[in-house]
């Protein structure tokens, strides 16, 4: 019986679960644990194989190897209609015949809950659907549409709430409200959100956790800042926001730092940050960690402050200035004719450089980062601009 | 402003006209080809005398309740075994246009055009076909006499002595069978629009396969329902072939009756009046049905 009471229920978990299309694997050996009132994002590129894990939960696909435990119970080989899990649909595959009222009432009825109108009620409060109990899906706009399918979900109190990208087909404005908003209600619920998203920023918003898939497999798992700031692989480094990677090698490893050879000049790398045992790295930073300055005599300034400053790169020229209001956007060419990108924030309202100025970049070694340089520089750049199907 | 705005405003009236004018072909037809006869209908039926001295318009209403009341047998049986047909085909229709449209795959063009195959052929060569099928050598007869189906089918009144043609159940049969891609393709189009995600969200729901197609499935294809019902239902009421080849004289339906008193018996009246008679009838029940079903909230 699906009668997964609410609160008796526990942690997601995912064992070495795997997904074979034909000799396509979308899925590999995925291991995973997600906690109990956790908001959990999926985050990749489509084709990753993030959906693939979604269907496998709400058991819509049957997993090739595997087992998927709720709370210790597994339901690997549970039919849909027997799993204490609901899922909101990208396309929200609202039932057009029935209005809203009935089709969040649609889970209560069917498990013959008790008081259904009272649970509809509260959970047409929560997101704000009051007015709107007697409408047919077809007369809501997209985000009256996306609030029926949570609501529809989320009132039968599942172990687990799965989300298909959820709010993909809204407008970027709507998108940014709705994500407050389920966020909101998350907190108010307390339900384990399993979020699928190619969304960086989305994911890093509403997520306690994020794990970075890429084919098939999980690259990274932690809180988003940790992602963000401490990138494990450069497809992380490029996917959740944006990386400038710089080919170099280790010169020098100390307890505390690592001093790294650049093409021109050497940076200081945290030990914590360097991958052990290998020399040849890619030193990252982001773009908004980067401070620009007017070149003036650069080598005589660098000489000066020594191995204790922050790290520069002297000798560089700006090639593209795109003035955005809070910030500023350039476009750096190196003295080894790499482009980086910066961001600098417009705080104190000073002139920005033009293309053609020679300028320093400067960035503290706390702020650097260093991968493993077997690995594509290029991974996961411009995959999350793609069409999601 | 507003003398930029005239030109518009005078062009807007000078194309008032056009809605009306697209219209003109349309109405002229259902003129020509629908008000016309039935009106010519109507006051045929209200006509007395013979075809050699000539008919008068007398409004005669006496025609009506002595056809109706000379025919209501035939007039019954003609909407019983209609029923029955459309049950039938609906029985059969549904499932087959579900699997056409949700189970096909790749060879659903295949089968929707073997659905559509019969249409190649006549109807009055169809039905001619069922009289060999049928017919008290052939391997149908054979089943249903080794089965002893024949003796249960005779109890009921279906069938006669041991035979299976001249009866109603192939009258029925007969119905059935060629009124069935009509039911078969309105079903088959809505289905094939229902989105089998909606599906698996029933099933998210907690909704059994069952459930979900009481829920879901057969609400969202009713309109198909309904269109399929009264295409098979109307033609079938009014059909006289069926009944002349596979039956017998006790299972006379109206419109071999029609058909006689315009044909043989040259009695325009009483056919004018049972044709008239049947439409209304049917149009009743048509509109009743349909309101029922309640098929205008349906999108």
């Amino acid at each position: 019986m699906p009668e997964s009471v609410p609160g008796s229920s526990g942690d997601l978990q995912l064992s070495s679960l795997t997904k074979r299309f034909g000799p396509f694997t979308a899925v590999d050996n995925l291991d995973l644990t997600i906690a109990q009132g956790s908001f959990f994002a999926l985050l990749g590129p489509s084709g990753c194989g993030k959906t693939t894990t979604l269907r496998m939960i709400a058991g819509l696909e049957q997993p090739t190897v595997g087992q998927i435990r709720i709370g210790g119970q597994d339901i690997t080989f549970d039919k849909p209609y027997r799993r204490p899990v609901n899922t909101v649909f990208q396309s929200y595959a609202l039932f057009p015949h029935l209005n809203v009222w009935e089709n969040v009432a649609f889970g209560l009825k069917r498990r013959r809950a008790e008081q259904v109108d009272k649970q509809v009620a509260e959970v047409l409060e929560l997101t704000e659907l009051e007015g709107l109990a007697r409408r047919k899906p077809g007369q809501l706009s997209g985000g009256q549409q996306q609030r029926v399918a949570l609501a529809r979900a989320i009132v039968n109190k599942p172990a687990v709430l799965l989300l298909d990208e959820p709010l993909g087909a809204l407008d970027l404005k709507l998108r940014r409200q709705m994500q407050v908003e389920l966020k909101r209600i998350q907190t108010e619920v307390g339900l384990t959100f399993v979020h699928v998203t190619h969304d960086q920023e989305e994911a890093m918003t509403m997520a306690d956790t994020i794990a970075v898939m890429n084919a098939g497999r999980i690259e990274q798992l932690g809180a988003p800042a940790e992602l963000y700031e401490n990138p494990a692989t450069t497809f992380a480094a490029n996917f959740l926001g944006q990386s400038n990677l710089i080919r170099a090698t280790v010169r020098q490893r100390q307890p505390d730092a690592a001093t790294v050879a650049l093409p021109t000049g050497t940076v200081r790398v945290p030990a914590g940050r360097l991958p052990a045992g290998v020399d040849e790295v890619w030193v990252g930073v982001r773009p908004e960690k980067i401070s620009v300055y007017a070149d003036t005599g650069a080598a005589a300034h660098g000489e000066a402050t020594g191995a204790a400053g922050p790290n520069r790169i002297d000798g560089a020229v700006v090639t593209d200035a795109s003035f955005m209001g809070v910030s500023t956007q350039y476009l750096v060419r190196t003295p080894w004719q790499q482009e980086l990108t910066v961001f600098e924030q417009n705080r104190d309202g000073s002139g920005i450089h033009r293309p053609g100025d020679r300028v320093s970049l400067t960035f503290a070694a706390e702020h650097t980062f260093a991968l493993d340089a077997g690995q594509d520089a290029e991974a996961g750049i411009e995959l999350d601009s793609e069409v999601v199907g | 402003m507003t003398s930029a705005a005239e030109p518009s405003g005078r062009t807007r009236r000078r194309f008032a006209g056009v809605p009306y004018f697209l219209l003109l072909p349309g109405m002229l037809w259902l003129a020509v080809f629908f008000v016309v006869p039935m009106v010519f209908l109507l006051s045929q039926s209200l006509q007395t005398g013979t075809l050699e001295t000539g008919y008068q318009l007398t409004f005669h209403f006496a025609t009506y309740t002595d056809a109706l009341s000379d025919f209501s047998h035939q007039f019954l049986r003609s909407f019983e075994y209609a029923f029955l047909a459309t049950v039938l085909a609906l029985l059969i229709g549904y499932p087959l246009a579900y699997a056409i449209a949700l189970k096909a795959g790749r060879w659903k063009p295949v089968l929707l055009v073997m659905v559509v195959a019969p249409f190649f052929t006549s109807f009055l060569l169809r039905t001619l076909a069922w009289q060999t099928i049928l017919n008290s050598d052939g391997l149908v007869v054979s089943f249903f006499r080794s089965t002893h189906l024949i003796s249960l089918t005779r109890a009921l009144g279906w069938t006669n002595g041991d035979q299976l043609l001249n009866s109603p159940l192939a009258v029925v049969t007969g119905l059935t069978y060629n009124f069935l891609p009509f039911m078969t393709l309105p079903l088959f189009a809505s289905l094939d629009r229902l989105d089998p995600r909606l599906l698996e969200a029933a099933g998210d729901l907690y909704a059994t396969p069952l459930t979900a197609f009481r829920r879901v499935t057969l609400p969202m294809s009713m309109p198909g329902v309904v269109a399929g019902t009264l295409l098979t239902f109307i033609p079938a009421a009014g059909d006289f072939i069926n009944s002349q080849l596979l039956g017998n004289p006790k299972t006379a339906m109206i419109g071999q009756v029609i058909q006689g008193y315009f044909l043989r018996i040259n009695d325009y009246p009483t056919a004018a009046a049972l044709s008239f008679a049947l439409m209304l009838t049917i149009l009743v029940l048509v509109s009743v049905y349909v309101r029922r079903s309640g098929t205008e909230e349906l999108v």
